[in-house]
């Protein structure tokens, strides 16, 4: 099986502070890491391949730094990496980045499956893995927490629901987004690790994939940003005196007041 | 302090530390109480390439050799020695094999255990024969185109968990220290089972068990060298491993270290934290100091033996009796430091303290360690005039 | 649009490398240089007290006459025939920005044996209400729903599609932006016309919560947004209300590329989360799985859910449908007790929109008591019991 995984270099938000003072992010000496879920995706892809054999490719766009993402990837057993990176895709929104990974998945064009996880942690739109799809033409399952059988091209997987959850039965090839509960990721091997060593990145730019410019980056994004700041402070906050006792017996009247009691 | 590791060694202390604090010190706790056999962790450090590391490349392994493994041991033991005992026994056992064995059975065993397929067992030691090796009395009698087995081994690190067991058994009783062989015995062999698994004051995540031999017969095949190499292979395999468990203290020492000094600084007493308190400053300065040293002395031993030297007992033994003497000692000033609370087996260093005591013991009591060295000592005395 | 330093009018001061979510700003020779990380978004123009950084707009390309889009449209997402609560508060969100733009308010609801809700929807504030109804649409179907909602906007032109963000919201509706190359956004928590220029403000949380971001779709139609549960307010019922109500033919072109073979439904024996109004939440600070049974207790005695931050998920005391958190639920009760929580980041992203928050931790600066209404600074061992025998007396 060829299976393609999405990958996203983003800032570990973990690991974010505020400044409570001017209300601004303090970036210093905050790592970037592969964002969480996608660990989830290359786990389940390279399940697959232990079972149905074949070959995993991790694709990510970004700036050139985005590489050190795929090469985490390779430490952990993915057999290849395709790093997107051009000037021009820049300040990309969800649609153009959408537009630029399915150019570079046309170009990759043999898979099976294209496995995203369900969100990021920095944009956590999670609109990437479905219009991927749809610009690629091919079927879109989310949250996927199971993956029972892969059948020729067909797939039967379960899919999470705000109460429960699904079965469904998608024609391969097909993209999905996986959740948590899908597997424990591995930790990377030491041939993989020293497989990265040597490694040299494929970087294609948007000649290399075909991508027209109008609809790459800002340009080609539909959505702009117009304003960013700091979530507003939370109203009505009051300073508790006394022992702790006090303190205890004043929430809960005030608690009692507002008619939770 | 800085070692200087090459970058490979860094990158094994990074991923071993990786997988202690992600897969081991969560689940610590439950294995030690249910004296549970780690087999979702042996699997991780079977896929992170792990077992392969003194494994020759020819054979699947990372060819590197007894720095880079007391480096992953070490790591793994700060999280949990009951773990780094399953981890590290498993080298104990294969070094017979490595050693002494032929290109056949390499070829046949390595690279399985290199990928962690296969567990290893090293069987030496019985009800009689503990420090006094020579006490065996398991024998293998050849009987045509086999070996047949009796006797039972006592104490077996990894017994039951294993595939392969490599086991001392006398051959030749009249020949004395030169009447013992080594045999490679697989899980499953008719005549082969196990006693019960043992119920121990620390290292409750390793599985020890007796290992029954009733005419247990093994292809000829799986002879290791030749008749009458048994004593010689067990102790060229005891001196490659002892470096491994002085890791193994110098890992539990400075686990515990962290423990206590994290602890103690957020424990507040007379309005201070117990750091400020000079008796404090003063035990944690001395763990360290101690530990620093029995690190020092590992990774010295180590390059020392790594770079072909020849003559290493006494070395191996001062590593292997140092290293694990301090972690006795440091483990259970950790538990002073954090005082009740250390006591309670809501915090780790109770459990460091009762798994650091079996260092001090097993392969080779730190009392037999002392003789290796003495004796050493004695014969270069005699030889320089 | 690009963005650039004045260099004449920068002091170095490097308010503007601090500020930069995306780290795209250095110092170089003394003066701030902005690199090709750079996002536009605007923050380091926000926070330069000099004006030493500018936005300089060069429009892109202008796309097909917008003035053609008009109405205000919601996506009725319907379960078993009954109508998502999602769907009350877009309608109420939905009649607000249509009455600023002084349009209509549509719905549009497909299913099977739907029909006669049609008039709930109407009820709550549709003017008008598109109707899919047909045995193949039954069950929630990504290519069905998408081909008929992208067919409809292609064929009515709305000027705003709003969606509940669940997980049947979120997983078709990009689809539907997708083919009709418009922009998304998600969870919003914040929507407003623009009085200059009409356009829709788009607010939601980014960086797990750490700021704020408000987004336009300016130059493409319709501009689509997804918003959370219990986030905005419900539309009031009002069974005077008339409206219209219009079939939508279903006509299946092919086999459908995935169908359900069966839904299986988890009835645990606690709340969905997120429809409880009282939440009573427990962090690692418990210490147990055995204290945690505290919080089950206040959470009882409040009448409320149990919910949980990840590290105690992680330690095995709580189910995951319980987490609350970036990598969980994120809940908009009325009051949420948080318990032994210290507020990372991740968790509060989960349910920093709570109205009243209630913090009890035994260090003074956890950064829970940075978002909590009333704070209590204490053991949740000691606090917690006490707090129920004071409710219980309460009660009398």
């Amino acid at each position: 099986m060829n299976i393609i995984v999405l990958v996203k270099q983003v800032p570990d938000t973990a690991e974010v502070k505020i400044n409570r003072e001017t209300n601004t992010l303090i970036r210093d000496g905050v790592p970037s890491i592969i964002n969480p879920f996608d660990m989830y995706a290359i786990e389940e892809a390279l399940r697959l391949r232990e079972k149905h054999g074949g070959k995993v490719t991790a694709v990510t766009m970004g700036p050139p730094q985005a590489a050190e993402a795929l090469k985490e990837a390779v430490s952990l057993g993915v057999d290849e990496v395709v790093l997107l990176s051009d000037r021009a895709f820049a300040g990309a929104d969800t649609w153009a980045t959408s537009y630029v990974i399915s150019q570079g998945i046309k170009k990759i064009a043999e898979y099976e499956l294209i496995i995203a996880g369900k969100q990021a942690i920095d944009g956590d739109t999670a609109q990437v893995g479905p219009e991927t799809a749809d610009m690629l033409g091919i079927p879109f399952v989310a949250y996927i927490k199971k993956i029972e059988q892969i059948d020729g091209n067909k797939m039967l997987a379960e899919r999470l629901m705000d109460e429960g959850y699904d079965v469904v039965e998608t024609s391969l090839p097909a993209l999905i987004t996986v959740v948590k509960e899908i597997n424990q990721p591995r930790v990377p091997s030491l041939k993989g690790k020293m497989k990265v060593k040597s490694l040299k990145v494929t970087s294609w730019n948007a000649k290399d994939i075909g991508a027209d410019d109008s609809k790459c980056g800002l340009k080609g994004s539909p959505t702009k940003v117009v304003k960013i700041f700091p979530p507003a402070a939370r109203g009505q906050r009051e300073v508790l005196t006394g022992s702790m006792e006090d303190q205890i017996t004043a929430v809960v009247s005030k608690l009692r007041e507002q008619s939770f009691i | 302090m800085d070692y200087l590791l090459t970058e490979e060694q860094i990158m094994i202390r990074d991923l071993a530390r990786q997988i202690a604090v992600e897969k081991i010190v969560p689940i610590r706790a439950e294995l030690d109480e249910q004296n549970k056999f780690p087999t979702d962790i042996m699997q991780a450090l079977a896929q992170a390439d792990l077992f392969g590391i003194f494994i020759p490349e020819e054979y699947g392994g990372l060819g590197k050799q007894s720095l880079e493994l007391c480096i992953a041991v070490e790591e793994l033991s700060k999280a949990c020695v009951g773990v780094s005992t399953s981890y590290a026994a498993n080298a104990l056992g294969t070094y017979p094999i490595l050693l002494h064995g032929s290109d056949a059975q390499k070829k046949k065993y390595l690279p399985h255990i290199a990928t962690g397929k296969k567990l290893v067992a090293f069987g030496l030691t019985e009800a009689n024969a503990g420090s006094d090796a020579s006490g065996v009395q398991t024998t293998a009698k050849l009987d045509g185109s086999e070996y047949v087995l009796n006797g039972t081994k006592q104490w077996i690190t990894n017994g039951g968990e294993a595939e392969l067991y490599t086991i001392i058994a006398i051959t030749d009783k009249a020949k004395g220290p030169r009447g013992a062989s080594a045999f490679i015995v697989e899980k499953g062999t008719p005549g082969f089972t196990f006693g019960k698994k043992e119920n121990k004051m620390g290292i409750r995540a390793s599985s020890t068990t007796e290992l029954i031999f009733n005419n247990c017969r093994i292809p000829k095949e799986n002879i290791i060298a030749k008749e009458g190499m048994g004593f010689i292979i067990a102790m060229k395999t005891l001196d490659s491993s002892r470096t491994g468990v002085g890791a193994q203290g110098v890992g539990v020492a400075q686990g515990a270290i962290d423990e206590a000094i994290r602890f103690a600084r957020q424990r507040i007493q007379f309005g201070h934290p117990i750091t400020s308190f000079q008796a404090i400053q003063h035990m944690l300065a001395d763990m360290q100091t101690q530990t620093e040293a029995a690190r020092a002395l590992v990774y010295s031993v180590a390059r020392f033996i790594d770079s072909g030297a020849k003559d290493v007992s006494r070395a191996s033994a001062m590593a292997k009796l140092f290293a694990t003497d301090v972690a006795m000692k440091v483990t259970t000033d950790a538990v002073q430091v954090m005082g009740g609370s250390g006591y309670m087996k809501e915090y780790p260093v109770e459990k460091m303290m009762r798994d650091a005591k079996i260092l001090q013991i097993y392969e080779g009591t730190n009392q037999i360690q002392r003789n290796v060295v003495a004796l050493d000592m004695i014969k270069d005395a005699s030889r320089a005039k | 649009m690009s963005v650039r330093v004045v260099s004449d009018k920068c002091t170095s001061c490097e308010s503007c490398v601090t500020a930069c979510p995306f780290g795209a700003i250095e110092m170089r020779d003394g003066k701030a240089f902005i690199t090709e990380a750079c996002t536009m978004c605007g923050a380091c123009v926000e926070v330069c007290e000099f004006k030493a950084i500018e936005k300089i707009d060069e429009s892109t390309a202008a796309a097909a006459d917008l003035s053609a889009y008009k109405g205000v449209w919601v996506f009725a997402e319907q379960h078993k025939g009954g109508i998502a609560s999602v769907v009350l508060e877009l309608l109420g969100e939905g009649r607000k920005l249509a009455d600023k733009k002084r349009t209509k308010l549509s719905a549009v609801f497909i299913g099977h044996s739907i029909k006669d809700k049609a008039q709930d929807l109407i009820a709550h504030g549709a003017d008008i209400v598109y109707v899919a109804d047909d045995p193949a649409l039954k069950d929630f179907n990504d290519d069905s729903y998408a081909a008929i909602l992208t067919t409809l906007a292609r064929q009515h032109k709305p000027e705003v599609i709003l969606a509940g963000a669940t997980a049947i919201g979120r997983s078709f509706f990009p689809k539907v932006a997708s083919s009709l190359y418009t922009g998304l956004t998600a969870d919003c928590t914040a929507l407003d016309i623009e009085a200059e220029n009409g356009h829709l403000h788009q607010t939601r949380p980014a960086f797990g919560g750490n700021i704020m971001a408000t987004i336009v779709t300016p130059n493409h139609r319709p501009q689509m947004a997804t918003v959370r549960h219990k986030v905005m307010k419900p539309a009031p019922r009002d069974d005077s209300r008339t409206g219209d109500v219009i079939d939508v033919r279903y006509t299946q072109s092919g086999n459908p590329r995935t169908k359900v073979i069966k839904t299986v439904e988890e009835i645990g024996e606690t709340v969905n989360i997120c429809e409880a109004d009282i939440i009573v939440a427990g962090g690692r600070g418990l210490g147990s799985a055995k204290n945690f049974a505290l919080i089950a207790e206040l959470a009882k005695v409040l009448g409320g859910a149990v919910a949980a931050t990840r590290g105690a998920v992680d330690e095995g005391w709580v189910p995951y449908p319980h987490q609350v958190g970036q990598t969980g639920k994120t809940v908009c009760p009325k009051l949420y007790i948080a318990c032994g929580i210290s507020g990372a980041i991740q968790h509060v992203a989960g349910m920093q929109s709570s109205e009243v928050i209630v913090a009890i931790n035994k260090d003074p600066d956890a950064p829970i008591f940075n978002v909590a209404t009333y704070g209590i600074v204490g053991d949740v061992h000691e606090v917690v019991p006490i707090m129920i025998k004071k409710i219980k007396e309460m009660r009398g």
